[in-house]
């Protein structure tokens, strides 16, 4: 099982704050990750997960659309941060 | 580092607590640089809209994990004794005390570069994320290329001790 949660305005405009996912077979990458989203969700996760100003985190460091996966992974996709 | 306090809290803090809290059992400081961020209630992006609060959110977990690797890695480029790191969250009016950071070492010259560039990396990397709210609406606040700037011009500076 995938733990996915969404931050900020991406939560806002996907309309979800967390899910869980069963990782499908042969999806070892989280830019595999966004297609099985995108197809399981619609053309709204397209316009918002597949922006090049998304970040995203594997087990809460910041990761790449190349990064590798795997059961259990907390997966987050979040905008640039604004704190401080 | 001597100590490391990391704090992500709705509540506001007390400088002068904090302050005290890291004098009281330590007589080898000799500086104590200390940085506080307000809700400032000019929006300068949007052309002066008086913003009436701010909505802090973050990524619980990510967001002191991050902060514990910042101040790790000033810990390595300086030699510094105690670092505060407290982020409030959820929503703060104008004028209010957003974020506070305080470095300990026995000079100043280490102390002042280790807080500020805690507060470059805290705002450049940290998970948070603020929504203001102002007088034309509610809106999420971009991220600033000036502090993408400052938190790059640390890979360019001479390294220090």
């Amino acid at each position: 099982m995938l733990s996915i949660l969404y931050f900020a305005s991406i939560r806002e405009k996907l309309g979800l704050s967390a899910e869980q996912l069963e990782l499908p077979e042969g999806v070892c990458t989280v830019s595999a990750l966004v297609d099985v989203l995108i197809a399981q969700h619609g053309p709204v996760w397209d316009d918002v997960l597949n922006k090049s100003s998304v970040l995203v985190a594997v087990n809460q460091t910041v990761a790449q659309p190349t990064s590798r996966i795997k059961d259990g992974d907390e997966i987050a996709f979040f905008p640039p941060v604004t704190g401080g | 580092m001597r100590s490391l306090k990391i704090s992500i809290q709705q509540q506001d803090f007390n400088i002068q607590d904090e302050c005290t809290a890291l004098k009281k059992d330590h007589k080898d400081i000799g500086a104590l640089a200390t940085f506080t961020g307000l809700v400032r209630d000019i929006d300068n992006e949007r052309e002066g809209a008086e913003v009436a609060a701010l909505f802090l959110e973050h990524y619980p977990g990510m967001t002191e994990k991050r902060l514990e690797e910042i101040a790790h890695m000033a810990d390595q480029r300086w030699s510094i004794l105690d670092v505060v790191i407290i982020h409030r969250i959820g929503e703060l009016n104008a004028a209010e005390q957003i974020v506070f950071v305080a470095v300990s070492s026995q000079h100043r010259e280490a102390a002042f570069a280790a807080c500020a560039y805690i507060m470059d990396f805290l705002k450049t990397s940290a998970p948070f994320w603020k929504k203001s709210r102002s007088s034309d609406g509610e809106h999420w606040v971009a991220a600033k290329q000036s502090d993408a700037e400052a938190a790059e011009r640390w890979a360019e500076a001479k390294q220090k001790r």
